[in-house]
Order: C-alpha cells, then sequence, then structure tokens
C-alpha cells in the first residue's frame, strides 16, 4: 500500500523552499514528500478504528507545508514522518461510535474531524476547551498517549489522508456522511467545517457589511456559511458579503454561493468603500494613486488567504473597531500594525472547530451546508495518488488553471482484503 | 486658395488606404471599393483681427441686449463664467479665445468703474481646472489679477451655501443654479461653442448648474430623445435646457452671452497630414505619418499620452457675437455648420470611424473605456442632423486600443462605475434606477470632486446615457483593436482586424453592405438627407 510521506529533512525542505519561490506546489518533487510503501498504522487503543479513504483534499496548510514555507511555530506541534491529508472522506473498517455518540457499521462512509485533541490522546479529564467541545483550542495537542501532531495529517502515529493504507481514527473524529451526500461533497465538509466556526464566532450582526478576501476554497466556503446560516437564522443577515477574487471562475462561485457582489481582489477596498461610504485616506490627487486605506469600512473582515499583503488589505478595508478574522492559515509575515492599533480592530484567528455558538457542532452544520450549495462542485480535479507531483503543482496553481479544490482519489486502490473499493 | 467644403468620396481601386485615428497613434486601412468617406471642409479663414471682432460685438450685441458697455456701471456685482477645460479640442494655442473676449470684457469694466468682479469657471460636474489650465485659458495676467484674491472661483455643484433654488420649470424641472452668479447685477457668460451642441441656455443651465438639476435632462430619457443632440431643436437635452434658460431669465437674471466659433485648424504643422486627404499627401507627409506611427506604436502608451497632450491647436476665431442668449446662440450655430457641415445623402449599413486620444473630458488624462464608449457612440455618432449616419439595426465599428486604464485622480468614480456597475449592466434605464443616486451621493467623491480634480461621482454615468440614443439605435458596435476584455465588460464586439469587423457586421447587416467612412477629426457634421 501507498502513502505520500513527510519526512523531516533538512535538505530537501530547503530545496523546496527555494523551488517553491518559483509557484507553489512545484516541489513536490524535490521537497521532504515521498511516495513510499507504508503498512497501515497501528490503532493506538480502544475507541479506535481503521478509515480508509475515498477522496482526500489538498489544502493550503499542506501546500505551505510541502513549499517549505509554513510557519515554524508548528514544529513542535507535529512529528515525523507524518503522511499528510485532512481533508478525508473514507469508508469504516471496523464499527465504530460517531463523535455525536451514535453507533457505526463497519462500511459506513465517514468524514473525519481531524484534530487530535484531549479525547484522542487518552487525556482524562480532558483539558478546559475540550470539556466544553472546543476541540479546536485543545491545550494538549503536542501530549498524551500520541505523538505531537494538532491533526490527523501531521501526527506520526495515526496516518493520513494522502494513503492507500489508511488512517487511525478516533470515535471522537468520526462523523457519519449523510447518504444524500457524494463523496465530492463530503471531501468539502473539513473546510466548510472551518469556515462555519470562523462566521459563527465572528460576531456577526444584523446588517453588517462583511468583506471576504480570496475565493479559494475557504473564501468560498466562507460566501457559503454566511449564505446558507443567515438563511437559516443561525447568524445575522449582514447588510451585504462583498468578496473580492483573483479569478473570474471565484468570483462566478462566489456569486452563485450567495455574494452579495464580488469583485477583482483589487476592487474589493473600492467596492467595500462604496457600501460603507466610506472616505479614503491619502486619497486620488493629481499626483498620487487610491490611497491604501479606507476612513470607515466594513464591520468584519474575513482574510482568507493569510499572507502578508491579504492582512494589511484587509486591515486597510476594516473600520475602526471592526473585525479581521484570520481564516486563511497566515505564517510569519511583517506587517505594520499602526492602523490595528489606531483604529483599534480586532485581529482574531480561526482555526479549526467544535460545538458553535447555539450548541451545534460545525460539521454537522457543515453537512447541511454542503447539501444546499451543492459544495461538491468546487472539486475540479482528482488524481490518483501516484501522480502526486501533477495533483499537488494543480493545487498550487488551482486559481490559474481555473480550479478551486484538487483531491487525491483513492477509490480505486486495493482494500486490505486484497480487494477495490 | 479657397478653403474647400466638406465631401463624400467613394472609394475606389486607386484610393490608397485612409487614415484611421487609433487613440494616441493611427493606422492605415483600405476600405472595401464603395465605402463612402465623409471629409471635413478645410478650415475657414479666421477673423483677420479678432479683439477689434470682439470689441464690435460686445458694442454691437444681438437680440435685445444693449451694449455691454450701457449695461456696465459702478458699484454692480459682475459675474464673468467661461467655458472649462473641456473646451477646445485639443486646447488651443495661447491666447485662448476665452482670455481675449474676457480682456476685453475686464477693460469695459475697468472704464465703467466696476470693481465687484467675479470669475467663475462654469464648470457643471467635471473636475476643477489646475492652475496650468487656467492659466492656459485665461492667461497669466487675469490669472494673477483674480485668483490671489479668491476672485477667480470654479463652480461647485455640491456647495449647499453657493447655490440657489430659482424654481421649477412648467414640466417640474428644478433649476438650481450658482449663488454668486444668481445674485449678479449682470453675468456675462464667455462661451467656445465648438460643436453645435454647446452653447445657448446650455451654458449657464448646465456650467453652472448642481445634480439636483442636471439629473433632469442628464439621463437615459432625455438622451434618446436627443436625435441628435447636436441638433439642438430635434433635441430633449436642449428643449430642457433652454426651458431652464428662460426660467433663470425670468427670475430675473440678466445674461450677456459671448459665443465665440473657431475654425477646423486642429493640428500643427508636425501633423499636418491628419488635416489633409490622404491622396493629396506629399512625400513629406507619407515619410512623416511613417514616422510618427511607427514612433508611437514603439513607445510606452504613457509617453504617446503625454505627446498627444502637449499639443495645442492652432484652430483661430472664426467669429464672435454677442448679446441675448437665443439670438447669438443662433448665429454661433449657423458659423459652426459653415465651417463644419457636409451634406451626406442618406444612410449607411456600417459606420466606421477611428477614434482619437482626446475627448471633452480626458484632457490632460487617460482616456478610459467609458470615454471611449462615449466619444464614438456619444459625441461622433452624434455629429448628425436630421437622421445618423448608420441606419437603425445598423452597425458602427470604432477603432481604438481601448485599454482598461484610468485616471485615479481625476476618475475615480468611473473605476468604480467599470467595475462594480458594467460588470452587471450595460442598460443605460437599469443603471439609472439602481446605482445612479448612490454614486451621485457618495460623500467620497463628493470630497473629491470639492477639493481635489475629480469629475463628479456620477459623471460616468451620464457618459453612459450619452451612449443611450446610440446604443438603442444600433444593432451592434465593433471595436476594431480594443483590449478585448474592456470591449466585452461594455457589451461590445472586439475585432482584430478591419475585415474580421466588417465580416462580422454582415451577420447583422446582411452581405455586401454599404459601408460609410467618418474621416474626423477635424470635425465635421454629417447633414444627413
Amino acid at each position: 500500500m501507498k502513502a505520500l510521506v513527510f519526512e523531516r529533512n533538512v535538505a530537501r525542505f530547503l530545496a523546496a523552499r527555494a523551488v517553491s519561490r518559483l509557484g507553489s506546489g512545484r516541489a513536490a518533487g524535490i521537497g521532504p514528500l515521498r511516495l513510499a510503501d507504508v503498512e497501515p498504522p497501528e490503532l493506538p487503543g480502544e475507541g479506535w478504528v481503521h478509515v480508509r479513504p475515498l477522496l482526500s483534499g489538498i489544502c493550503g496548510s499542506d501546500l505551505a507545508t510541502i513549499d517549505g514555507q509554513s510557519s515554524r511555530y508548528f514544529e513542535e506541534l507535529v512529528s515525523f514522518p507524518f503522511v499528510p491529508g485532512h481533508e478525508v472522506v473514507g469508508t469504516l473498517e471496523g464499527p465504530a461510535r460517531s463523535a455525536m455518540g451514535s453507533s457505526l457499521e463497519a462500511g459506513t462512509r465517514v468524514v473525519l474531524e481531524p484534530v487530535l485533541a484531549c479525547a484522542a490522546r487518552g487525556i482524562d479529564p480532558p483539558c478546559s476547551a475540550c470539556a466544553q467541545g472546543n476541540t479546536g483550542a485543545c491545550e494538549r495537542v503536542a501530549f498524551g498517549h500520541l505523538r505531537p501532531g494538532l491533526q490527523t495529517g501531521y501526527c506520526a502515529d495515526v496516518g493520513g489522508g494522502w494513503s492507500t493504507a489508511g488512517i487511525a481514527a478516533h470515535s471522537s473524529q468520526l462523523h457519519a456522511v449523510p447518504d444524500h451526500l457524494s463523496d465530492n461533497d463530503a471531501v468539502t465538509v473539513e473546510p466548510l467545517a472551518c469556515a462555519i466556526h470562523a462566521v459563527m464566532s465572528a460576531g456577526l450582526r444584523e446588517d453588517d457589511l462583511v468583506g471576504i478576501v480570496g475565493a479559494g476554497t475557504l473564501g468560498l466556503a466562507t460566501v457559503a456559511a454566511i449564505s446558507t446560516l443567515s438563511a437559516d437564522g443561525y447568524i445575522p443577515a449582514p447588510r451585504a458579503t462583498l468578496v473580492g477574487g483573483r479569478y473570474a471562475h471565484q468570483r462566478h462561485f462566489a456569486e452563485e454561493l450567495g455574494a452579495t457582489a464580488v469583485f477583482p481582489e483589487d476592487q474589493l477596498a473600492r467596492a467595500i468603500r462604496r457600501h460603507c461610504g466610506s472616505k479614503v485616506i491619502g486619497g486620488p490627487s493629481l499626483r498620487g494613486s487610491v490611497g491604501s486605506r479606507l476612513s470607515s469600512g466594513a464591520d468584519i473582515v474575513f482574510d482568507c488567504v493569510g499572507s502578508a499583503g491579504s492582512i494589511e488589505a484587509s486591515l486597510a478595508m476594516t473600520r475602526p473597531r471592526g473585525r479581521l478574522v484570520l481564516v486563511g492559515m497566515p505564517g510569519r509575515v511583517h506587517l505594520d500594525l499602526a492602523p490595528l492599533w489606531h483604529r483599534e480592530i480586532a485581529l482574531v484567528g480561526s482555526y479549526a472547530y467544535g460545538i458553535e455558538p447555539g450548541g451545534r457542532h460545525a460539521f454537522d452544520l457543515a453537512f447541511e451546508v454542503a447539501a444546499r450549495c451543492r459544495a461538491g462542485r468546487l472539486v475540479s480535479a482528482t488524481y490518483p495518488i501516484d501522480r502526486f507531483e501533477e495533483a499537488i503543482a494543480h493545487a498550487g496553481a488551482a486559481g490559474r488553471r481555473g480550479a478551486i479544490k484538487i483531491t487525491f482519489d483513492l477509490r480505486g486502490a486495493p482494500n486490505r482484503q486484497g480487494g477495490r473499493q | 486658395m479657397t478653403p474647400r467644403p466638406g465631401l463624400v468620396m467613394e472609394v475606389d481601386g486607386s484610393t490608397p488606404p485612409l487614415l484611421f485615428w487609433n487613440g494616441e497613434g493611427f493606422r492605415l486601412e483600405r476600405l472595401p471599393e464603395g465605402t463612402r468617406v465623409v471629409y471635413a471642409p478645410e478650415p475657414l479663414a479666421p477673423l483677420a483681427d479678432p479683439i477689434a471682432a470682439i470689441r464690435h460685438a460686445l458694442e454691437h450685441p444681438v437680440g435685445d441686449m444693449e451694449p455691454l458697455s450701457a449695461l456696465l456701471r459702478p458699484g454692480m456685482r459682475l459675474t464673468i463664467c467661461f467655458d472649462d477645460v473641456s473646451l477646445p479640442l485639443p486646447p488651443m494655442r495661447s491666447p485662448d479665445v476665452r482670455q481675449l473676449v474676457i480682456e476685453q470684457v475686464l477693460e469695459l469694466a475697468a472704464e465703467a468703474g466696476v470693481d465687484d468682479v467675479v470669475l467663475i469657471a462654469a464648470l457643471a460636474l467635471h473636475r476643477r481646472m489646475t492652475e496650468p489650465e487656467l492659466r492656459h485659458a485665461l492667461g497669466d495676467r487675469i490669472y494673477d489679477a483674480f485668483a490671489p484674491h479668491g476672485l477667480l472661483t470654479q463652480h461647485d455643484a455640491e456647495d449647499p451655501e453657493g447655490l440657489v433654488h430659482l424654481g421649477r420649470t412648467e414640466q417640474g424641472e428644478d433649476v438650481e443654479i450658482n449663488r454668486r452668479a444668481a445674485e449678479s447685477d449682470l453675468v456675462v457668460y464667455v462661451n467656445i461653442t465648438l460643436v453645435t451642441m454647446d452653447g445657448g441656455h446650455k451654458s449657464i443651465a448646465t456650467g453652472l448648474a448642481s445634480y439636483r438639476s442636471l439629473r433632469h435632462h442628464h439621463n437615459p430619457h432625455t438622451m434618446r430623445h436627443s436625435r441628435s443632440f447636436m441638433d439642438a431643436p430635434a433635441s430633449e437635452l436642449h428643449s430642457s435646457n433652454w426651458r431652464m434658460g428662460r426660467l433663470i431669465a425670468e427670475s430675473g437674471i440678466r445674461v450677456f452671452q459671448i459665443e465665440t466659433t473657431l475654425n477646423t485648424d486642429t493640428f500643427p504643422a508636425q501633423f499636418g497630414f491628419l488635416q489633409r486627404r490622404e491622396w493629396e499627401w506629399t512625400l513629406r507627409d507619407r515619410a512623416t505619418y511613417a514616422a510618427t506611427a511607427a514612433a508611437l506604436d514603439r513607445m510606452p502608451a504613457r509617453l504617446a499620452r503625454q505627446i498627444f497632450h502637449a499639443i495645442r491647436a492652432p484652430q483661430a476665431m472664426l467669429s464672435v457675437q454677442a448679446g441675448e442668449v437665443e439670438a447669438v446662440h443662433e448665429r454661433a450655430i449657423a458659423s459652426v455648420w459653415r465651417q463644419q457641415g457636409v451634406a451626406v445623402e442618406g444612410q449607411t449599413d456600417v459606420l466606421t470611424m477611428g477614434l482619437p486620444y482626446i475627448c471633452p473630458y480626458n484632457v490632460n488624462s487617460i482616456m478610459n473605456p467609458i470615454l471611449v464608449a462615449c466619444l464614438g457612440l456619444g459625441y461622433f455618432f452624434n455629429l448628425y442632423r436630421g437622421k445618423p449616419l448608420v441606419r437603425e439595426g445598423g452597425v458602427l465599428i470604432l477603432r481604438h486600443p481601448t485599454r482598461p486604464e484610468f485616471h485615479p485622480g481625476h476618475h475615480p468614480s468611473y473605476i468604480d462605475f467599470y467595475e462594480q456597475v458594467l460588470t452587471q449592466t450595460t442598460d443605460p434605464i437599469e443603471m439609472h434606477k439602481v446605482y445612479e443616486e448612490s454614486f451621485a451621493t457618495d460623500p467620497w467623491y463628493v470630497h473629491l470632486y470639492r477639493t481635489g480634480h475629480a469629475y463628479h461621482g456620477v459623471h460616468p454615468f451620464y457618459m453612459w446615457y450619452w451612449c443611450a440614443h446610440a446604443l438603442e439605435h444600433l444593432g451592434r458596435v465593433i471595436v476594431l483593436g480594443g483590449n478585448p476584455s474592456a470591449v466585452r465588460r461594455m457589451g461590445f464586439s472586439p475585432a482584430s482586424t478591419l475585415q474580421d469587423a466588417l465580416e462580422m457586421a454582415t451577420d447583422v447587416v446582411g452581405p455586401s453592405p454599404t459601408i460609410t467612412h467618418l474621416h474626423a477629426p477635424p470635425l465635421l457634421m454629417a447633414d444627413v438627407s
């Protein structure tokens, strides 16, 4: 059985880092990632079961890791070698209990909630965050009977989604997929849950003006979350949701998923300015070009990119005392925080998910959103695992190549009994 | 030699390739045999002594009006308004006619002991003029005498204290104009009637008005019913302005109108080939064309723009008339027709034209795609009296690079119009209903209009409305050599060669269409029978 294994290898890491400057995803062949023959991961104990991946997505954080661009912050939160892949829909290889406590039979389709929190780590009593269902905020992701790893896909003990050998999954990570959802729909549930968590914890108020920077998978998931959850009354309805996306197909999807209006990314600030009746600090003059900062701005901006440029642009379009939510994973960035200080903007991170305000689990809501939005259409291409270099290059250039989500398709891979799924 | 009148020439086997303007450049295109080409008349001889002519006009006014010297008295409030940077095109060599006229008016005012004199640039919702532009229009002497004392002002259509509502016309149109002008004992308006649309009551009713007033005639309905807006009797735009102008007169505001007209000596000697018919080009013309076209093609657009915007036209005063607004305007229009009129028999299936680098709204600026549309479908399409040159359902082929470039300081709301409105609709009525007011009242645009050099927030809408008649009339608009995405954004079709464009046109008008090429500038007015 095959898996893509990411090893600690400084030389390859540095090579990947250098090559990725030419474009994200180009370093898959020379970096620390390699296709290897592997055995299925050992089940760490009671409550664990093997999950056979059907589809496994390639996420922005995976690309950052492969490109050698992810933050050193994560060094102590991962363990090597690991098999990437945390956006997973798969089938149970044995009976199990779900995260919600229901019994699941072998063969049940499940989506993995990848966070390896206290329950999965055998830590009892759980930390205060886990006790309240906020597994994304688990305080023990480097402790317990597992080696460090904030999620499946970054932990040496449990495998990952980019593998035909399966994943060791704890019952706290299992969510049964409703029958009416396709595999494509299901593989988007994890990023949808991230977006739902970001949206539900953003403190959105009735009539707020919302800006979304970036219209890749996370940006589009955020649009879908806002439009669906507000229509269903889970969150107040914003006055308008304005989205900036670099590519035409991204803007098309954003519009279809319920954005009020969509714009090329460099026009979003102008659009927000128009909607909020703001002025521009250092506005256009005969000598200068358009100023970089709105005098007012959106009430909430979701930065779904996570680069220095996107954060700076987001800060410039958030109103004083507004909120800037980092949905996209940032790395080490150089930023001028004077506007943050002066305008008293709340800059908040949004990682993972859990029991959301209102008492429902983000994955529960994500299944609803995925069904309503037919989120499977965001899956633009699937690749077999042995074409991983092409797959990762495609994911790294998704926008340019007219794609949104690239996944590995593991459905044709032989199972542990030698048959094919 | 007597200047030759305009000409409609038919292309035959011996006709050389003809010049098409292409923004900041040119192209020679070979048109199919049988194509009609409409050439402008040659420039008429200007007034030999313009100063004397001005003084004569001021002392011998037309219509029901006393000589200017009789209207001037000590202690009175005199306001002199003048056309802004949008006229003439290209900017003329110094001294500008506004300077010549205003110097004479000021001399008479000084002789009469008038010391409360204010100058107002009547810019409506256009951008404010810069100091160099004002100095060019008025001359240093006037500028230095008035500007440092705050007596040279620019109309501010967004200054609530600076406007006065005079009432409503019988059709309910608000008439709100500049307070200083309204409260003056005499308003002298110094106008340049470059084309037949300019002047008359439009000078004050538009040039000194507010958005509240302008919206009554700058809208899709009015523009669709102005056929054309270059022909005042057939123009709803002018009917509305005339109603307003008469209300202004009835409210007791005394206007002494001075309208000047210019000949069409448009380009300086180094661009002399632009004034001549191609088959009459000398060897020197051909060499100059080849060298200029090649150099322009190679240089960055920005540099080419700088070169063209530095052009100062040698055009000179053809006539000056002063007195009562309507009587003055009638004579000015007759003068423009004498210079620009060309009789054309019948309409055509396909009309072609090359668009130059300049229109009234990008002087010293960038011709953005909306202005390209306005110049082609607004101005040039409407250069007719009687019937449009192109038949209903016909095709208009424009040549222009149509780059999606904008001057951020001059045209900030154009950028948003391009990105936020044209992406949603190109229907003038729809955008009027849904978007206009939010742009017109946007506080940032208002701020930039009042304090910077930006066109008013609503201005791009007006530019699009100016296309409304053409958009309704035409079966298709093809932009030759234009940026495909910008062209498509505006609902037009891009073509890379004239042959492609003509082939595309046959999809709409059928095979073997009649073709007419409008060979302008220099400007002309087609009198289509």
